[in-house]
């Protein structure tokens, strides 16, 4: 079966996850947002490329980061940009999600950037519109955040230089982050090979090794020498059941304190998807440490939307 | 192709007809590729104290919808502030006019030049725009369905080439 993101020529015309998309197509992305990057400290903060295109921001789940990042990239890119905000419209009237989609369509949509509590749902509305259409998914449920992933990758080169030779540590809440696991394909995919997850066992994902991933349960032996260390929030909304014993003790075994970061080189960068909770997963004196690079990846981020909105819609 | 002119003979022609006109205060910029290369030498052998400017037009062509994103897309890079300056845009070979046309847009996202001026080694003379050039090496009539381009070799000579294109290119 065809990949259902690439056209008949292997060109990407959605992005549903970073899963199965091939080295040359993710490169292509982050080399695309590096020439976006230097727009943002112009007088005109635009380029032409999508003008007269409609982007619809379809937000069935709370976002304030990438929903706004989301917007911002798609106005650079002069774009004219509709946010709906799912939750108090028709949905909870009980419209069907395709029926809402389908008359989104009907007034003339390009593109939907589309966040939903189920996975899947991206595929589902990208299967269900016509090839005209474009679907990017902004995260779906436990399974994907390609622009999350793309724009961690896009940190890390930027930083690192290459994906060759780096050990990435992940730490914390990896069974409900779609963050995680969109950043472990794209590293995967892009090449590096000390890939590892620090968390409890009830929050790990069974069977995180066949992604390629090594599994540690004990902080000071997973941070060593690590190059990259990307702590995940703990999502309280998505717990069920007494998986941590509280806060707190997750704080002193696996949160991210100046004295835990000195295991990892000197040179390491730590990175965040945000929103952060001191003091729960991440130091607050950490989180504003000269090592944190977690604010020039908000930036990055837009430029990395901006790429994946401008490729997406060339196709 | 030996009957095109020498490139490195246009440049001389271009930098003694520039000589005159430019200021310590010219801002110069190149279109990526070929424009690139010419405004290198240009600005070098004019000795222009403004740095060097770069455009890559990607982001700005007319025919994006139809031809997409190009997979070796260059940061534009204007290193000085085109505000109420007198600017002189170079190209390699000046064609139909839409590249022309997209710098001019990318060019006043960056500011408000006080004049734009454009200098090329060859002009087709087959224009589909109101645009022309204040300063050119040679005009070139070129065959239908050829490409003049403008080539740079390991050693920095550069040179006029014809070529086939697989895709029409303006």
């Amino acid at each position: 079966m065809r990949n259902p993101q690439l056209n008949a020529n292997g060109e990407l015309t959605h992005l549903l996850t970073i899963e199965g998309l091939p080295r040359e197509i993710l490169t292509h992305i982050l080399d695309t947002a590096t020439s976006f990057i230097s727009i943002a400290e112009r007088d005109v903060k635009k380029v032409p490329l999508l003008r007269g295109k409609s982007v619809f921001n379809l937000f069935f789940e709370s976002s304030t980061r990438t929903r706004t990042t989301f917007e911002i990239a798609a106005k650079r890119l002069s774009a004219d940009v509709v946010n709906l905000n799912i939750n108090t419209s028709s949905q909870s009237k009980g419209e069907s999600l395709l029926d809402t989609i389908d008359n989104l369509a009907a007034m003339n949509a390009d593109m939907f950037v589309v966040r939903h509590s189920q996975s899947g749902a991206a595929h589902m509305i990208a299967r269900h519109l016509a090839p005209h259409f474009h679907v990017i998914n902004a995260g779906d449920g436990r399974h994907a955040h390609p622009t999350q992933g793309l724009l961690d990758a896009y940190t890390i080169r930027h930083f690192k230089k290459d994906f060759r030779g780096l050990s990435v540590a992940i730490v914390g809440d990896i069974l409900h982050s779609r963050v995680a696991r969109s950043l472990i394909h794209a590293l995967n995919t892009l090449g590096t090979t000390d890939l590892r997850a620090i968390g409890p066992q009830t929050l790990m994902p069974s069977g995180v090794e066949q992604l390629g991933i090594r599994v540690y349960h004990d902080m000071s032996e997973g941070l060593r020498n690590c190059d990259v260390i990307v702590m995940l929030r703990l999502q309280n909304e998505r717990m069920r059941g007494p998986l941590l014993p509280s806060a707190q003790e997750f704080f002193k075994t696996f949160g991210l304190t100046p004295e835990k970061l000195a295991l990892a080189k000197p040179d390491a960068i730590v990175m965040h998807p945000g929103p952060m909770n001191r003091g729960v997963e991440i130091d607050s004196s950490v989180a504003d440490g000269p090592q944190a690079v977690i604010l020039q990846q908000v930036t990055f981020g837009i430029a990395v939307r901006m790429a994946v909105m401008s490729i997406v819609a060339s196709h | 192709m030996s009957n095109l002119p020498d490139a490195d003979t246009l440049v001389a022609v271009l930098v003694a007809t520039l000589r005159p006109i430019v200021t310590p205060e010219t801002g110069m910029i190149g279109i990526v590729t070929g424009g690139a290369w010419l405004a290198e030498r240009l600005h070098q052998e004019l000795g222009l104290k403004v740095p060097l400017g770069r455009l890559d037009i990607s982001f700005y062509r007319d025919d994006f919808s139809s031809s997409g994103l190009h997979a070796s897309v260059k940061p534009s890079q204007v290193p000085f502030s085109v505000d109420d300056r007198e600017i002189l845009l170079v190209d390699d070979v000046l064609y139909t006019g839409r590249t022309t046309r997209a710098a001019l847009n990318e060019i006043f996202d960056y500011g408000r030049p006080k004049s734009v001026r454009l200098v090329v080694m060859a002009d087709r003379d087959e224009r589909q725009l109101p645009i022309a050039a204040q300063y050119v090496g040679a005009v070139i009539k070129v065959p239908a369905g050829k490409k003049l381009q403008l080539e740079r070799d390991a050693a920095g000579k550069l040179s006029l080439r014809l070529n086939s294109p697989k895709t029409a290119n303006a």
